[in-house]
């Protein structure tokens, strides 16, 4: 039986994408929360950003499955609640990668989500502010439709939550 | 925790959960069927959050009585399911839609607000994590009832019949459950009352501001979360049918 580091879980971890967004990890997006070895488990907290995300169950596989490659023999998911999920989790690093994606990463909005953010997005592809929302509801949970008004390209955007 | 305390516990979020999950239902139904598109997508957003919601409910329920989502919902006849005879109501046209979801989305901020403070932490964890993601469809739903209440004869007309015939509806959101006070007491749960004020504060304004005529009824429709209409066990003879074509036990 192999006995992996609370460090080297957290790098197995990076290697798990978001299901829906396959640029991102888990790790970059916030959602796992925390990693507890004890007694030969590993103990895996992980926090969903929408409560009805189809790729809940996806995410939860693939952190198994990644652990168990590492040989892991018990490995234990756990969804937590608290804190909620907030798009001011998602690393530096990983917005970066939304915007090379096509994806406008959430304004920060340090707990405050309010109605006047969501008119806030800056196109992935120009970079322009002229833009406006079409949409606040898109192909998933977490995006919103947006228009930009310079470069004429509709774009999605990460919703801040 | 006392038995006593827990089955109430339990009987709120089942109640919770009933609301979420034929809410969600309902709203599912504009799938393919939107009046354009976006709306057809906005609306199977709203759908899948509810569903989330219920989700989570049922799962903090599980925690006390053991019973399985999947089964709960798939399993339980009409008689015992305890939602609110508003969700139940085929989905109409869109200005009902709408409106439903709008004075519902609006009763659950106001509760969730309360929530949030609930003396049962992990209620009180659940409620934040909704209320993240309600925001959404208040934004939503209000921004439509403004545009159809404000926009052309046809549309006031429709939206003003949509509040007419939901509002004793709506009013049964806030009608205690049986054993509520209890939980009130222990502040596990926010008094309907309280709830129920800071709903109409919300709602009321906000509707006259979209030219529309607040009903003077203050009766709920039904006082009791056993009653429903027949339109709920037509809802579950579709939402259960494939379920129930196997054992309980089938994996999916």
């Amino acid at each position: 039986m192999v006995t992996l580091t609370v460090e080297e879980i957290w790098q197995a971890l990076e290697e798990v994408k978001d299901p829906e967004i396959p640029v991102v990890s888990l790790v970059e997006m916030g959602i796992i929360r925390r990693v507890e070895v004890s007694g030969g488990t590993i103990v895996v907290s992980m926090t969903p950003t929408f409560a009805g995300c189809p790729a809940l169950h996806v995410m939860k596989a693939e952190v198994e499955q990644r652990l168990r490659e590492m040989g892991a023999e018990s490995v234990e998911t756990k969804w937590v609640y608290s804190p909620p999920w907030t798009s001011d989790w998602i690393a530096d690093e990983a917005r970066a990668k939304l915007k090379a994606f096509g994806l406008a990463p959430p304004v920060k909005h340090s707990g405050d989500v309010n109605l006047i953010l969501l008119e806030e997005a800056a196109c992935p592809y120009c970079g322009s502010r002229n833009t406006t929302i079409k949409n606040t509801f898109g192909p998933t949970l977490c995006r919103a439709i947006y228009y930009c008004d310079d470069c004429r390209q509709p774009f999605e955007q990460f919703k801040p939550l | 925790m006392t038995p006593d305390v827990e089955r109430a516990i339990a009987a709120q979020l089942l109640a919770m959960a009933d609301d979420e999950l034929i809410l969600g239902h309902r709203d599912s139904e504009w799938t393919g069927h939107g009046p354009i598109l976006e709306e057809d997508i906005a609306l199977s957003n709203i759908a899948q959050d509810e569903l989330g919601h219920a989700i989570l409910w049922h799962n903090l329920r599980k925690e006390i009585t053991g019973d399985e989502p999947d089964v709960v919902v798939f399993w339980r006849d009409a008689q015992a399911y305890r939602n609110v005879q508003m969700v139940e109501l085929p989905k109409g046209d869109y200005a009902f839609t709408i409106m439903r979801q709008y004075l519902f989305d609006a009763a659950e901020m106001a509760r969730l607000a309360q929530l949030v403070e609930s003396r049962y932490q992990p209620m009180a964890e659940v409620a934040a994590k909704i209320r993240t993601e309600e925001i959404y469809h208040t934004r939503h739903t209000s921004t439509w009832i403004k545009r159809l209440g404000l926009g052309t004869e046809e549309s006031h007309r429709r939206t003003q019949t949509a509040l007419d015939e939901l509002w004793a509806y709506a009013l049964q959101l806030f009608v205690p459950l049986p054993e509520e006070a209890a939980l009130v007491a222990k502040g596990v749960v926010p008094e309907a009352g309280e709830v129920q004020a800071a709903w109409e504060d919300m709602v009321v304004p906000f509707l006259k501001h979209a030219g529309l005529i607040v009903p003077r009824t203050r009766h709920p429709i039904a006082m009791s979360r056993e009653q429903h209409t027949e339109h709920l066990t037509a809802l579950l003879a579709e939402m259960q049918e494939v379920a129930r074509l196997e054992s309980p036990e089938v994996r999916w």
